[in-house]
């Protein structure tokens, strides 16, 4: 059985990409929607300042973690989907991998969170935005914005497998805008009222934003950041992991 | 028990308080279509997705094509196809990709499954419309289609949980000359269905189960000969004489049927029910167009094992 674990997993993400070729104008609106978020923050938003100085510098790099974290909605639909399709259902009484059908949820989205860093990032380039760390530090932000959209992916995963139905998907997604925004994406703990400022930097995402501003080495970032956004995604992974991997089992029960 | 496709001992499932299977009996012969009657909520359902590993019982000893349900899960799914209740594919894709994606997970390699997709696609009536997204087929292509899937490997044993439910005449039609032309290959198949008509149709044997137990089994004419008495049909010539009649024959149980101008009704004894029904036409001038001693149909077979007459189902 464990011999066919990565065939399995294989098929099952491409599986995942044959329905992006099914509906390009989907994936096309997942990949425009963020970079629409930063246009709308950067103009409207921040003050007429456009996407551009100091503001600009400090937004991207909380768009970017804003788009790891509504990234959870898009894995709870999908799952929640193929549960409610009974698609599942002929995946867990055929003799696969019992893991692959998480697997390849996991491989697609994370290459479609990847794909979104990569539009979000060049449009930013575009307007003129430039990171000023080293190439390695670059590559060790997008890794912690990676392995945050990963916490978020398995979350995702679990609350669909809890909640089920997707009328439940739809009082998550309402959940994720305040929780998302509840961050210092858009502005500093700093300007907003006492305890609001506490939440905003418990925040998980939080800790991700600000460690990625460290490593593109915005000007006045809060340095010696990193830890916390390693810390924060791997206490969520190991929560939520073996949560979902076991409600996954218990499907039979 | 080695001519046994399927074993069932003693099956229980609980949700909550409600017991889906409460000691359910079930026993399958190699190569035969074994029917399983029940209205709703029988627990037809409950019993496919246990056989099918996809669901684990709380008790009994279940075995598909030799292999334990719990123990060797994996060896089940080796040899098993699955017709779900409803749909079990990926709505997004085209029916061709489906096909090769269950192939690849049957790991038979891209070559094989694509081969293999193309031959179902063909068998099934479905290569022109290949590309399509399923979301875009009928109900009945859809079912087409989901048979194919269950079908990759050409399964030892195949389960069929309410094949035809919800199809039009020609849909129910083109899915029973599917399974009927499987039945020669050689595949065992257990087939769920709340229509007698089709238990009769397709099943060497049936078991009718109610509230997750199995109260009759046998082929359809043991059934039929079980709860005894045959039937008298009269058809009257004129509709406006139904109620006259059910007054003046000598006959306890009728059921009409006024489209057809029928009286039904259970008798003990034949020829005295034969001559007294045609004496009292005589008598009362009520014409009739056809008369007939039958043996019961398998839905009367079925109402009276499944209605609230608990004696029945006791002496049964
Ligand atoms: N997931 C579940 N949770 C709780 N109860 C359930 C669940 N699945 C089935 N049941 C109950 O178990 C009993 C048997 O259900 P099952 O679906 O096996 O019946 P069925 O014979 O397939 O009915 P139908 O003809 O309507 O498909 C029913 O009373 C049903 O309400
Ligand atoms: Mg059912």
């Amino acid at each position: 059985m464990t011999a066919y674990a990565l065939t399995d997993a294989w098929t099952m993400t491409r599986r995942e990409l044959s329905r992006w070729g099914r509906q390009p104008v989907q994936l096309v609106v997942n990949l425009v929607f963020p970079v629409m978020l930063l246009l709308m923050f950067g103009y409207l938003v921040g003050g007429g300042r456009g996407v551009s100085g100091e503001y600009r510098d400090y937004l991207i790099p909380g768009m970017l973690a804003l788009t790891m974290a509504f990234g959870l909605e898009g894995t709870m639909l999908a799952v929640t989907q193929d549960l409610n399709k009974g698609v599942i259902d002929r995946f867990r009484s055929m003799p696969m991998a019992n893991g692959a059908v998480l697997v390849g949820r996991s491989a697609a989205d994370m290459l479609q969170s990847a794909m979104a860093l990569v539009v979000l990032i060049g449009v930013g380039a575009a307007l003129g935005w430039r990171v000023h760390g080293g190439a390695a530090a670059f590559l060790g932000a997008v890794g912690l914005l990676l392995l945050f959209r990963f916490a978020m992916l398995w979350i995702g995963i679990h609350l669909a497998l809890v909640a089920g139905k997707p009328e439940m998907v739809q009082a998550v997604q309402i959940l994720v805008w305040p929780v998302g925004f509840l961050s210092n994406a858009l502005a500093l703990p700093d300007t907003m009222p006492g305890w609001l400022g506490t939440v905003v930097e418990w925040n998980p995402m939080s800790h991700t934003a600000t460690a990625v501003r460290d490593l593109f080495g915005v000007p006045g970032a809060e340095s010696g950041h990193v830890w916390p956004a390693v810390i924060w995604p791997l206490a969520l992974l190991a929560v939520f992991f073996p949560l979902a991997v076991r409600r996954f089992g218990r499907l039979s029960r | 028990m080695a001519d046994a496709a399927i074993t069932v001992e003693g099956a229980e499932k609980r949700y909550g308080d409600k017991k889906a299977l409460d000691g359910l009996d079930l026993r399958v012969a190699r190569g035969t279509v074994h029917g399983v009657l029940g209205p709703n909520g029988a627990g037809k359902t409950t019993l496919v997705r246990v056989l099918s590993t996809l669901l684990r019982p709380d008790a009994g000893r279940i075995e598909v094509a030799g292999h334990d349900v719990l123990g060797q899960a994996y060896e089940v799914r080796l040899r098993i196809g699955l017709l779900g209740q409803h749909a079990a594919l990926d709505e997004e894709l085209g029916g061709r990709q489906n096909l090769e994606l269950f192939g690849r997970l049957h790991h038979l390699g891209a070559k094989r499954a694509r081969a293999r997709a193309d031959e179902l696609l063909e068998r099934f009536d479905l290569a022109d419309t290949g590309r399509k997204a399923v979301r875009q087929y009928s109900g009945g292509m859809r079912r087409r289609l989901d048979l194919a899937a269950s079908l990759i490997t050409e399964p030892e044993v195949l389960f069929l949980d309410e094949p035809t439910t919800g199809l039009d005449p020609r849909g129910r039609a083109e899915v029973w000359d599917s399974v009927r032309s499987l039945v020669g290959g050689g595949t065992t198949v257990l087939l769920t269905t709340q229509y007698l008509e089709e238990a009769d149709q397709l099943a060497d044997r049936i078991s009718v189960v109610d509230t997750g137990r199995v109260i009759a089994e046998g082929t359809a004419d043991e059934l039929k000969a079980r709860i005894g008495g045959d039937h008298i049909d009269v058809v009257l010539r004129h509709a406006g004489q139904l109620g006259a009649a059910v007054a003046l024959l000598p006959l306890t149980g009728v059921t009409v049927d006024a489209d057809r101008r029928l009286l039904s009704a259970p008798v003990t004894d034949r020829m005295e029910a034969l001559s007294g029904v045609v004496r009292a036409l005589q008598e009362s001038g009520i014409e009739a167009e056809d008369i007939a001693l039958r043996r019961p149909t398998l839905d009367e077979v079925f109402l009276h094992l499944t209605g609230d007459d608990h004696r029945v189902k006791e002496a049964v």
